[in-house]
């Protein structure tokens, strides 16, 4: 029987260390909440650790009373029940004491809650939209005016997560926080930020700006934000959204306003030059080249890198009569979408389509081995 | 406090519980395979149906023996009471899933898609030109350049002072007749109770009718369909869920009259009746709500 | 079949064969059935978690793909929720609440069936959408559109079960209340009722008030899928958002339907070991039933990054914090409770102590979560899953574990094997914190819930709760090998069964009668619990 009792007492200390370390720890190790780079998210980071001592303050209260009569009031120790029920005026301490401490709790939340909808006087907007599985970032004012791209997960961390896939996630660096065309903002800017979706919910979620919030098709939240130092944040998306949820990472570089503008100009440059890649006659190898990447980029999640597809899901590419058909179909397919298939119309430009078309109908059993030219996809639109 | 005068009745193990969870599960094995488009579904969904029916007959059959051969006793009366009160509140709340769907619609996300308040950026960016009316007649898709919506445009809805009036009259004259009902059935008068919800089943089934007229216009001459976009989607679950509970209710009346006119209930002693005519009141209130938010404002 | 019977005649005869539980009236045998269906819920349930836990032990995908286990996480969720933890607590409500208020059985014994048998055939339905085409729902317990509209050919079968479930419930509510209003002995008034009983009733209305809005919820959701409607989709003039406010006002107070028959069950435990009356019985009637009213108010705290408008968020943010103070109100009254008595711990003791522990610590964690601008950080972050598992797993899995310590000896006649039981208690307490609390660092240091595969800086603490979690899923055995050996044998209980036991239902033998109380007993303040 000695030893139950020591259990017990050990249960009832371990209770309220567990709690205690838990304070200690998150306040100095890495796992806890960021600080953040920004003044939301620093005084977010400030409320927590408020309330977070708060409740350790009044769980130690509490479990400390707990452990005591365990400890003491025990029948092996002689303690004799006393009969009392009731005390009007004990109730009504312990209810109007955290009354108290709720309110004290609720009047920074509040300052800070409308400190985060003022989402008014922004210099610049970016939208963000989110699609199954990847962002597409529209700058749409200011220096940026115009750019306009989607970033998805870096290759190689999508070959590292396929299942068997040989490659060991922690010799790569940032495993899942990668992406293949990072978001570009300048500091010390006051951004809003547009949030929508093209299909399902996403929630976008960098931890250092100090919010998350939802994109929900059809609807664009408004927020904003104020950079303070530059750097490298990495987030990820937050709302279940199939089956790559865990695959759609954002990373995001903050820049001084100086880096901002040369990035800027070399984007719009990039852009036109893509533009004038459509007009003209592209050669096979090309296209094949090209074509691999739009492939892993946009395609392997749902039809797998080996172009078998999901069982029940996703119809395999290898063999597929669509692949192996008409030209004309399989474009107005990928243009359009069907179902589950995405339309890649407003995903996708003429080049890319003509060049994932190509890689596929030369790829894997695929017989057809036929070249697809930008000009017939922009026929086919 | 409790009223166990009497000694307690238990009803003996009985078969048609289990009958009634097959005959569910089976409608909805068919039901599921049906939407997922096999025709065999069909055939499976007709079974569990006739299989609940055949449950509800069964069941309420042995009910009726029992009431009849006296073995409940007011305790019994009363746990009916508490079943039935409380299976109504549960509509009630089923119903008010669908009432407040209708309201955050009209009342939020509509206006939000026409760029009131905070849905200024989702107006601007997404459906410039979309603006927010009541009834919707068309939605924010086809207000984009390309217009080739998933939705059809309403041509007009349908106007509360025509047939939704006359339900409305219709309707809560069905109150009334079965309240009178009530009156002779506590006088003992046999021949007005049975006249009365005569008149009551007629009336239930008139306002089926016209609904049914009502649907027939609003698809082939109005456009207004469950494929028309929310207007039509809130129209037709709400209106459509409560047409089938006029048409349970009106059922279960038909039901109460033809056991009147075999003289089941007694001046005193009429749970049955009165379990359905507290359904038919509900009926009629979800109708009030209805008729005023759905229709007219 | 059917035939009408008064119940004195009808003695202590029981029905045999298969037909004793397919047709049964009696509340006993269904009580029995609920208990039985609900562990083996829980195991499948469990199963289902092992495998969450085998696949996040490691980064990279070993044994699921991603899909598979978004299926694993959105079923393990609802089999946890409507096929383990709300069975369970009908069935100790079937066998307890008859006996406790002086009943011979429940007020509607047939329906009471039909609540019952609904249940397997509903998992049925749900889990046979592991062999369609497209696979098992994986949208998430909460089955959000547009995300749960892209399911295969499961998608009306997910439907229909928790159209099912939800008929199920609303029938074993309404015969809940039935019984509690109608079957009371003479002299058991309503301030003499058992808490546990009190929490029941409260409990029924809260199911009878949300299951419909849920059914409502899917219903919608079906005809958006089958039949063009535009509900949840802004190109008609829907909003997808508007499934989330419906679902959680259904939600809500779904887990405080969870949570408030583990309250009512240490409500009955504590005073037994402390031998002292419960503190505050009537503050603890009224706090329970603020709980419920406030729950119908605090829905939108699951979507405060949906994006309401400030006036929203703010009210669900006070409203949310208020619920604190009536748990709060609980959780002092089982303190003071055990303040001043004489304790021992026998293991439905012990558990009672674990719930009173650290489903405070859950609640906690909750209240953090209550607060708008740091849940924007929080939100669809390990730190929730950390939440809602401790009120969940030790917050009621425990509390209905100490329920069925309590009370096996009346069942079954026997006294259970008090070591077994101890060993139960401190293996599922050790392993619980291991496995969840570990949660939280993760959650805040940015680990999103609901994926298969994560960064590395979180290998460690996964693997650490990979490990707690496969212990306490072993730990679970014990459960089994205690209970089965206690229906096999052991010493015989006594009617009181437990020293400072109080209350109708040890009035009556261990094990009690067929039919609990054939003629009712007269309840005097004397004899009244509380
Ligand atoms: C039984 C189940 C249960 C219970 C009882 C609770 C109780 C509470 N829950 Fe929890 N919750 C869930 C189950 C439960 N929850 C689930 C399943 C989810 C996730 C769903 C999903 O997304 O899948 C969830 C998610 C969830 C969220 C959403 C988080 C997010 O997704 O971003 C929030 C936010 O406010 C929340 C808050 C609370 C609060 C404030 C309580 C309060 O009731 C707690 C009150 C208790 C105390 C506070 C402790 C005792 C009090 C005192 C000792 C008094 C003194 C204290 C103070 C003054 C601080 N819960
Ligand atoms: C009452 C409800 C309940 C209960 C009891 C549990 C119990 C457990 N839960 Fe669960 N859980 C939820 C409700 C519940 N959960 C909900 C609502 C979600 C959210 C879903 C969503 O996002 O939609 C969730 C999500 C969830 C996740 C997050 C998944 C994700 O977001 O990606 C995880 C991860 O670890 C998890 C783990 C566990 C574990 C390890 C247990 C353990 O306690 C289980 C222990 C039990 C057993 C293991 C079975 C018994 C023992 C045996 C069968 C013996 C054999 C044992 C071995 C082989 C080891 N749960
Ligand atoms: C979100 C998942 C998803 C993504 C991403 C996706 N597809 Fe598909 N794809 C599908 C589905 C589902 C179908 C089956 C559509 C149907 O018939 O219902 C399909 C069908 C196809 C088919 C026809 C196959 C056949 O034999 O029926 C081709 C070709 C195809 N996709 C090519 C592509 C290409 C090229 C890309 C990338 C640019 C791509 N898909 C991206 C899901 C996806
Ligand atoms: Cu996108 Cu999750
Ligand atoms: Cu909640």
């Amino acid at each position: 029987m000695s030893v139950d009792k020591l259990k017990q007492a050990v249960f009832g200390l371990v209770a309220v260390s567990l709690f205690l370390v838990s304070g200690a720890v998150l306040a100095e190790y890495p796992l806890n909440l960021t600080e953040g780079v920004t003044p939301t998210s620093q005084k977010v980071y400030e409320l927590h650790m408020a309330i977070l001592y708060i409740v350790t303050a009044i769980g130690i209260a509490v479990f400390g009373v707990m452990a005591w009569s365990i400890f003491y009031h025990r029948k092996s120790k002689g303690a004799v029940a006393a009969q009392f029920h009731h005390s009007t005026a004990a109730e009504i301490t312990w209810t109007v004491i955290p009354i108290l401490i709720l309110v004290g709790m609720a009047i920074p939340a509040t300052k800070t809650l409308v400190f985060m909808e003022k989402t008014g006087g922004a210099d610049m907007t970016l939208k963000v939209t989110g699609y199954q599985w990847k962002w597409k970032y529209d700058y749409l004012d200011g220096e940026g005016e115009g750019i306009s791209f989607f970033s998805a997960l870096s290759e190689r961390d999508y070959e590292a997560s396929q299942k068997n896939s040989g490659i060991d996630p922690s010799t790569i660096e940032n495993y899942l926080r990668n992406v293949n065309n990072p978001v570009v903002l300048p500091v010390d800017t006051k951004i809003r930020i547009l949030t929508t979706a093209a299909d399902v919910i996403h929630a976008w979620w960098v931890p250092a700006l100090g919010w998350k919030r939802d994109a929900v098709p059809g609807y664009i939240n408004d927020n904003w934000t104020y950079i303070e130092e530059p750097g490298v944040y990495r987030g990820k998306c937050t709302e279940l959204c199939g089956q790559n949820h865990g695959f759609m990472p954002i990373v995001l570089h903050a820049v001084s306003k100086e880096e901002y503008s040369v990035w800027a100009e070399e984007q719009k440059s990039l852009q036109l030059a893509a533009a004038d890649g459509a007009s003209r006659e592209w050669s096979k190898d090309e296209l094949l080249e090209k074509g691999k990447s739009i492939y892993s980029a946009n395609c392997a999640s749902c039809h797998q890198a080996d172009g078998n597809g999901i069982e029940g899901l996703f119809p395999a590419l290898n063999g597929s009569g669509i692949v192996n058909g008409p030209q004309k179909d399989m474009i107005n397919l990928l243009l359009n979408g069907k179902n589950l298939m995405p339309a890649f119309k407003d995903q996708l430009n003429d080049t890319d389509i003509a060049a994932v078309i190509t890689h596929e109908r030369n790829s894997w059993e695929n017989t057809v081995k036929d070249v697809v030219q930008p000009s017939d996809v922009k026929a086919g639109r | 406090m409790s009223n166990s005068q009497d000694a307690y009745f238990i009803p003996e193990p009985s078969r048609w519980p289990i009958v009634g969870t097959l005959a569910l599960f089976t409608s909805f094995i068919g039901g599921g395979m049906m939407l997922n488009g096999s025709g065999f579904g069909t055939f499976i969904l007709g079974l569990g149906v006739a299989a609940v029916v055949y449950m509800f007959s069964g069941w309420f059959s042995d009910v009726i023996g029992e009431s009849l051969s006296g073995s409940y006793n007011k305790q019994v009366d009363i746990s009916f009471r508490w079943g039935m009160s409380w299976f109504i509140f549960s509509e009630v709340m089923f119903f008010a899933a669908f009432f407040g769907a209708l309201f955050y619609i009209r009342v939020l996300s509509v206006p939000w898609l026409g760029g009131e308040g905070a849905g200024f950026p989702t107006n601007e960016f997404l459906w410039p030109d979309f603006q927010a009316v009541w009834p919707l007649l068309t939605t924010p898709d086809m207000s984009l350049a390309n217009p080739d919506s998933k939705y059809m445009a309403i041509k007009e809805v349908i106007p509360a002072f025509d047939v939704p009036l006359i339900n409305t009259i219709l309707l809560l004259l069905s109150g009334v007749t079965i309240t009178f009902a009530h009156h002779a059935l506590k006088k003992d008068h046999r021949a007005p109770l049975c006249w009365w919800l005569a008149a009551t089943v007629l009336l239930g089934f008139v306002f089926v009718y016209f609904q049914v007229v009502e649907y027939q216009h609003a698809y082939h001459e109005l456009d207004l369909t469950m494929e028309s976009g929310v207007y039509g989607s809130t129209f037709f679950m709400l209106t459509g869920f409560h047409g089938f509970h006029v048409t349970m209710g009106a059922t279960m009346i038909l039901v109460i009259l033809f056991r009147s006119m075999k003289g089941h209930f007694s001046a005193k002693d009429h749970f049955a009746f009165e379990g359905v005519a507290w359904y038919w009141h509900f009926v009629d209130v979800v109708w009030l709500g209805l008729y005023v938010f759905v229709y007219w404002v | 079949m059917g035939e009408a019977v008064i119940h004195e005649d009808h003695h202590d005869h029981k029905p045999t064969g298969i037909g004793r539980w397919l047709f049964s009236t009696n509340h006993k045998d269904i009580g029995t059935m609920y208990l039985v269906f609900s562990l083996i819920m829980f195991f499948i349930g469990g199963a289902m978690a092992m495998v969450i836990r085998a696949e996040l032990f490691q980064p990279g995908l070993q044994f699921v793909d991603p899909q598979f286990y978004n299926s694993m996480t959105t079923v393990h969720a609802l089999v946890m929720i409507f096929g383990a933890v709300m069975p369970a607590g009908v069935g100790l409500a079937n066998w307890m609440i008859p006996m406790m208020i002086g009943a011979p059985d429940m007020a509607m014994p047939r329906m009471n069936n039909m609540s019952f048998w609904i249940l397997p055939f509903a998992f049925t339905l749900l889990l046979s959408t592991f062999f369609m085409q497209g696979g098992a729902p994986a949208g998430g317990w909460t089955m959000y559109p547009p995300l749960v509209l892209q399911l295969g050919d499961g998608f009306p079968f997910l439907i229909f079960a928790v159209h099912f479930l939800g008929i199920s419930s609303i029938m074993g509510a309404i015969n809940i209340i039935a019984t509690v209003f109608n079957m009371r002995a003479p002299g058991m008034t309503f301030m003499r009722l058992p808490l546990f009983v009190w929490t029941w009733i409260i409990t029924a209305f809260l199911l009878i008030a949300a299951m419909p809005v849920l059914a409502g919820a899917v219903t919608m959701l079906l005809t958006d899928r089958f039949f063009g409607t535009a509900f949840f989709d802004a190109a008609g003039g829907g909003d997808p958002v508007l499934f989330q406010h419906i679902f959680w006002f259904f939600g809500h107070p779904e887990v405080y339907i969870l949570v408030l028959p583990s309250f009512g069950i240490i409500s009955q435990i504590i005073p037994t070991f402390a031998r002292k009356p419960l503190f505050g019985y009537a503050s603890m009637v009224y706090a329970t039933a603020s709980i419920a009213f406030l729950s119908f108010f605090v829905w939108a705290h699951h979507m405060f990054t949906v994006g309401m408008p400030l006036a929203g968020e703010l009210f669900f943010m006070y409203a949310t914090m208020a619920i604190a103070v009536p748990t709060g109100v609980k959780v002092f009254n089982w303190t003071a409770t055990m303040w001043r008595g004489s304790m021992t711990f026998e293991t439905p003791m012990l558990f009672a102590i674990g719930v009173l522990f650290m489903f405070t610590l859950g609640g906690f964690s909750g209240l953090m979560m209550g607060i708008t601008p740091v849940d924007f950080q929080y939100h669809d972050t390990y730190f929730i899953v950390a939440h809602f598992h401790y009120v969940l797993v030790p917050g009621i899995v425990f509390g209905i574990l100490g329920g069925v310590y309590y009370w096996l000896p009346k069942w079954t006649g026997h006294m259970y094997d008090e070591t077994l039981g101890k060993w139960h208690f401190w293996a599922s307490t050790i392993s619980v914190n291991v496995l969840f609390f570990p949660m939280h660092f993760i959650g805040l240091a940015g680990m999103p819930r609901r994926i298969p595969d994560y960064s590395t800086q979180f290998t460690d603490w996964n693997m650490i709760i990979s490990i707690g979690g496969f212990g306490f899923g072993l730990s679970q055995l014990f459960l089994v090998w205690v209970v089965i050996k206690c229906i096999r044998g052991g010493k015989k209980a006594s009617n009181e069964v437990w020293e400072g036991a109080q209350g109708l239902e040890f009035t009556l033998p261990s094990p009690p009668p067929f039919h609990s109380f054939t003629t009712p007993p007269i309840v005097t303040n004397a004899t009244a619990h509380s």
